[in-house]
């Protein structure tokens, strides 16, 4: 069999860190082979390096067979290489086209760029792989999954044939994740070779022939997906077996803790994001809201948290209304709010850890006549650094910014727990951290489940979802299409509702 | 209106380098840099222009042309003095707008000091011609009645409107120009397109260089006798307004610089116009400024300039 | 390196090139390098070394902590802007309204004793903290750049100052009567003192700004939420703080500091309100003490002094035959170092991993 791609030995060295330690990686022409690993397994790093992003403090690359170095993304294109990135590489406000051709664009004969012809034959392009993309609308105006296609579409229009996909599935839906499999499956029978990076299993097994595994930087295996089992994948991913479900015993499910009627949010564009939602949560159970990011989870939580305004309806907390008190109000009434970003909004990232952990009450308890006490912000500090085994450099002191992922995100656990709040609105909690700081974060928040509190859990992670929640509500299109017992539901159901599919028969249970 | 005819001459002369060296900041922006020191470009290329005309003029050879001469100069070293702004945003990552003030800052002290070494005193010596008006201007000068209105204007608008021209062109028909602007709005797009987004950055603040150079001598040549400290008295800035105003567009840059300079006639001139002549001058030299408040306070809210302008850009970053 | 040396060492080398580039210009140019030095011993000291049987004159160390004093305050403003996330290159115009307001009352509103020289002080900062409001609104409710706004109302400041300047009773066209003693800072104790300099007693406000930035950034809650907002406003949201509320707050401080800049020039070092053609720069000069100075309240004052010092030596060498300029250029481009500060950065890591003492650095993202 011949290899589109080797790459060899490639060893990746930054000051003090080695991302890649020895990996080789041998791609078949025309097939799809699927890169997997965790967060930091050094899969971006690899293919940086393919891309001509960055060069391999050692190793061989080969491309059809023929030793190359690739220095530049140019190098790369030249070699028939593209990639579609995670976040997407477009300019908002030039058309389609203009998107398309930038660094390779045909001339007219009096040398102005010719948008005219090569619209032209973008459109055909478009229709002979399916995209059904239109090469006039500008970036900003076409959906999501529509700016992949353009990804796609750029690679296409420099005759790559060896396309690296970065996670693509990330920002779709599950119809649009779908649509994407054809595509590739397409691409794969016009004879292109498909790299394919992401951490979900599911979509190897359905799309990919081959997959190669890297955990810390170094190369696990390569194996054959129809002769392997996602939990045999899962663990060469991890490096021990990994049992993702979380112990949570049956207990007795309290009052309502909070209450939400019909409520309506707009997001910052001024669009509606959240609307007419109602739901409730209760003490002793985790209350887990699925969907596809941008369905106005984040709206919700702003709305609940006190960062955005509630355009209608109410939001009650233990019978009172509390829909008007912005964010202090509601930190001061019970409720704890662990961020989607934890770099946005959890932590002030330049502040010493100490100054982080005293973010809702630096006007409150820990200071006395406006000025701050700061005998009693390093010993609340040195406590929760000791109870939560959060971990960096000079202790107290550590400028938040370079503490470790996991760090941080305990960090914010330790502070938004401790304050013991009756509510607590957990974000994403686990994304981007590896799965020693998964299994943790979840067991805390389970803990907490267990004391009694209420728990509100918004996640894009369907897999988190299923094993935290007791009640699941799916959000889609800022309203509800469904809301169902965990332990009565399955993946299969909830990816119908997420892609905003009612489902009949399903109910509230409350 | 003989009035308003009589002020046409001067609208243009006051005009010619905020045009000029707007567009300057139109390149450097639309790759993403923020030009703030157009003021102090303009008074290194108004220095260069005086120096090489006072030098040049008595030349038997170099004489006759010694005021185009000294626009050359203050071109090039217009060019010279803007890379201290390229490298130190696009190599060193500087904050745009503090170095940009540090280079301000540093043109006020360089050129009254170099004033000092060639003829010491703090300003150059006075040129006797520089640039010359046009005593007629065919076929426009002899229009009836507002052909008074082209009779004896400087022969740099024209300068001006081709360079508006031009730079409408490159910006939005050319090559280059869609790579500009998309160093401009997404600059990690562009480089992930095989894009040199420093090259692209280092060349457009050249250009940048090169026209605020060129307007510096241009007003130097045309508006003064010599270069003194106060030569540029914030032109540099009125022209960042220009900018704004025009929406980052060469010929809205035209409106607003030919405004200005209207609003800037106006200021000599309205004490010859009844009911005008009751405004205090002062207001009409501070109406640029506030129009260009008001003006944003009406764009807020739609995005029109670029939108990767002044942020640091670091490959490395992604 | 620690990130604390490196916030000392990154300036203290500014300066030192930008003293070396000031002398390599002098020396290309042919002039005599050591009156340079000469003048800035004597600017600071009042001792001349080429005449050293003149003994100490104090005057010239008066002059210097008059030319220091509105300098400080307006790089308390540049900094106070900069620690809450906005740069105030407003400042310019603040000290012009400072300036002009202060004259007004002084001048139109008789009061009686003390009081009119600090009810004059305080009309100057308010005026200038509202005309920082300006920017400052404009920022929270439009999203327009400070920055700009700033510069367009720097003019008008300017512009508009001459026009009521002017209108003052009594005044010529480039100047307005004197103040009325009693709103003076100026005094003959502190000029006897200093052999007939125009020290004031403008330098006791400085000392109470400089230690009133230093306790309101560090040690209060209210600072608290104000370096958070400047580090991260989104994070200062979600810790509940007003965003636009301490934004709109904290430049108005700043055009406050400002204000009480142009206030003391106004009442301590001239006496009089001048019309102007072009602005002084003081603001600007703020930015280049505050960044020199790091933003922190000993740095700016300690910075205030080095550029103090430069300016007040210019007419020194000019008389020792040296283009005053040259103060100018060695300022400007120390503040041209410190904005290629990741140069420098560069060149001390590079310095240290040559000597081996460099422990494993945290790599950055290497996703």
């Amino acid at each position: 069999m011949e290899y589109a791609v080797e790459m060899l030995n490639i060893t990746k060295e930054f000051p003090g860190i080695k991302a890649n330690d020895n990996v080789t990686l041998q791609v078949e022409k025309g097939t799809i082979h699927a890169l997997l690993g965790e967060n930091g397994a050094g899969k971006s790093t690899l293919m940086s390096i393919l891309f001509g992003l960055y060069q391999p403090t050692s190793g061989i690359i080969r491309i059809n067979g023929n030793e190359v170095s690739i220095n530049d993304p140019n190098d790369a294109n030249r070699l028939g290489i593209g990639m579609v990135h995670q976040h997407f590489k477009l300019v908002d406000c030039f058309t389609v086209t203009e998107n398309i051709i930038l660094g390779k664009e045909p001339l007219t004969k009096y040398k102005t760029v010719d948008l005219k012809e090569t619209s032209k034959k973008i459109l055909e392009l478009s229709r002979r792989y399916g995209l059904d993309v239109d090469p006039y609308s500008k970036i900003e105006d076409i959906t999501v999954g529509m700016q992949q296609r353009v990804e796609i579409l750029k690679m296409l229009y420099r005759n790559a044939d060896i396309l690296i996909f970065d996670e693509p599935t990330a920002v779709l839906t599950p119809h649009e994740i779908e649509e994407l499999i054809d595509i590739m499956r397409n691409l794969k029978k016009e004879g292109k070779t498909i790299i394919l990076i992401t951490h979900k299993l599911k979509e190897i097994k359905e799309v990919a022939d081959k997959c190669t595994v890297l955990r810390r930087g170094r190369y696990i295996g390569t194996v054959d997906v129809s002769q392997t089992s996602q939990k045999e994948m899962a663990e060469m991913m991890v490096g021990r077996e990994v049992d993702f479900t979380v112990e949570k015993p049956d207990i007795q499910v309290g009052e309502k803790v909070l209450e939400v009627k019909d409520l309506w949010v707009k997001n910052s564009r001024g669009l509606d994001a959240v609307k007419g939602f109602s739901f409730s949560v209760a003490k002793g159970e985790i209350v887990g809201i699925a969907g596809i990011d941008g369905n106005g989870q984040t709206d919700l939580v702003y709305a609940l948290t006190g960062l955005s305004k509630v355009e209608k309806g109410k939001i009650l907390f233990k019978g009172q209304d509390i829909t008007k008190l912005d964010v202090k109000g509601k930190v001061k009434c019970g409720i704890g709010h662990i961020p989607e970003d934890r770099h946005k909004h959890g932590l002030i990232l330049d502040f010493k850890l100490k100054e982080n952990m005293v973010v809702h009450e630096y006007d409150g308890e820990y200071s006395k006549n406006g000025i701050l006490q700061f005998s009693k912000i390093d010993e609340y500090t040195d406590r929760l650094i000791k109870e939560f085994d959060v971990r960096s450099g000079q202790g107290k002191e550590t400028i938040t910014r370079s503490m470790s992922g996991g760090n941080q995100q305990k960090a914010i656990i330790a502070r938004e727990i401790d304050r013991s709040p009756e509510l607590l609105i957990v974000v994403q909690p686990t994304r981007g951290l590896d799965v020693g700081a998964i299994e943790y974060i979840h067991r805390r928040i389970v803990e907490e489940r267990n004391k009694g509190k209420a728990i509100l859990l918004v996640s894009f992670e369907l897999d988190e979802i299923l094993s935290l929640s007791d009640r699941i509500i799916v959000m889609y299109n800022g309203g509800i299409t469904g809301a169902v017992k965990a332990s009565e539901t399955d993946e299969k159901q909830l990816g119908l509702m997420m892609a905003g599919e009612k489902i009949e028969g399903v109910s509230d249970h409350e | 209106m003989s009035i308003l005819i009589s002020m046409v001459p001067a609208t243009l002369m006051v005009a010619t380098p905020i045009i000029i060296a707007a567009l300057g900041g139109l390149f450097s922006e639309r790759s993403g840099i923020v030009n703030i020191c157009i003021e102090g470009i303009m008074m290194v290329g108004g220095f260069a222009g005086a120096t090489v005309c006072v030098l040049l003029e008595s030349d038997p050879t170099f004489g006759p042309y010694a005021g185009w001469l000294g626009l050359l100069a203050g071109l090039v070293v217009g060019i010279i003095y803007s890379l201290l702004l390229a490298v130190s945003t696009i190599n060193f990552k500087a904050d745009h707008t503090i170095a940009g003030t540090a280079i301000n800052m540093l043109a006020a002290g360089i050129t009254i000091y170099l004033c000092q070494i060639i003829f010491g005193q703090q300003r150059t010596i006075a040129f006797s011609k520089g640039i010359s008006k046009m005593k007629k201007i065919p076929l426009l000068s002899d229009i009836p009645i507002i052909g008074q209105a082209f009779t004896g204007i400087y022969p740099t608008i024209f300068i001006a409107l081709i360079l508006v021209l031009v730079t409408w062109f490159v910006v939005y028909k050319t090559r280059f120009g869609l790579r500009l602007r998309s160093c401009g709005e997404n600059p990690h797009a562009a480089a992930s397109m095989g894009i040199n987004v420093y090259k692209t950055r280092y060349a457009a603040v050249m250009i940048s260089g090169a026209l605020a150079g060129l307007a510096g001598a241009i007003m130097v040549l045309t508006n003064g006798i010599q270069y003194t400290a106060s030569s540029i008295h914030g032109v540099g800035f009125i022209a960042i307004a220009a900018l704004i105003f025009g929406k980052w567009h060469p010929l809205g840059t035209l409106g607003a610089g030919l405004f200005f300079g209207f609003s800037s006639a106006l200021g000599v001139y309205a004490s010859m116009i009844p009911l005008l002549n009751l405004i205090p001058s002062e207001f009409f030299s501070c109406i640029p400024y506030i129009l260009t408040i008001v003006a944003l306070i009406i764009f807020s809210g739609k995005a029109v300039g670029p939108k990767a302008s002044g942020q640091i850009y670091d490959a490395g970053k992604r | 390196m620690s990130k604390k040396m490196e916030k000392i060492l990154i300036p203290l080398i500014a300066i030192a090139l930008g003293i070396l580039l000031g002398c390599v210009i002098l020396l290309v140019s042919g002039q005599d390098v050591g009156a340079l030095f000469n003048g800035l011993i004597k600017s600071a000291t009042g001792f001349d070394l080429s005449k050293p049987q003149n003994g100490l004159n104090l005057r010239y160390p008066g002059e210097f902590l008059v030319s220091s004093m509105p300098i400080i305050l307006t790089g308390l403003a540049i900094g106070f802007a900069y620690r809450c996330g906005m740069f105030n290159i407003g400042a310019e115009g603040q000290v012009i309204v400072g300036s002009l307001v202060s004259c007004m009352v002084a001048i139109l509103v008789p009061m009686p004793g003390m009081m009119a020289a600090i009810v004059c002080l305080l009309a100057g900062g308010l005026a200038g903290a509202l005309w920082a409001f300006i920017p400052g609104i404009l920022k929270c409710q439009f999203n327009i750049s400070e920055v700009v706004t700033g510069i367009m109302l720097n003019y008008t400041a300017l512009y508009g100052a001459n026009y009521f300047l002017k209108a003052l009773p009594e005044s010529t066209t480039t100047r307005t009567v004197n103040i009325p003693a009693n709103a003076s800072l100026s005094s003959d104790f502190l000029s006897e003192l200093t052999n007939n300099s125009r020290l004031h007693w403008g330098f006791i406000l400085v000392i109470i700004c400089v230690i009133a930035y230093w306790f309101i950034i560090e040690k209060t809650s209210f600072g608290y939420s104000l370096r958070a907002t400047g580090f991260n406003k989104e994070g200062a949201r979600y810790a509940g703080i007003k965003v636009n509320k301490s934004t709109i707050l904290s430049i108005m401080i700043s055009g406050f500091f400002a204000g009480l800049a142009g206030a003391i020039i106004l009442q301590g070092t001239f006496g009089y309100g001048r019309v102007m053609t072009a602005a002084e720069n003081y603001g600007f000069d703020g930015i280049s003490v505050a960044l020199v100075g790091g933003c922190n309240a000993i740095g700016i004052l300690l910075s205030g002094l080095l550029f103090g010092l430069l300016k007040v030596t210019q007419p020194l060498l000019q008389t020792s035959g040296i283009p005053k300029e040259i103060g100018d250029i060695i300022s400007s481009s120390i503040v041209f170092f410190v904005a290629i500060q990741y140069a420098i950065q560069y060149i001390l890591n590079k310095l240290e991993i040559k000597k081996g003492k460099a422990h494993a650095k945290k790599a950055g993202d290497v996703q």
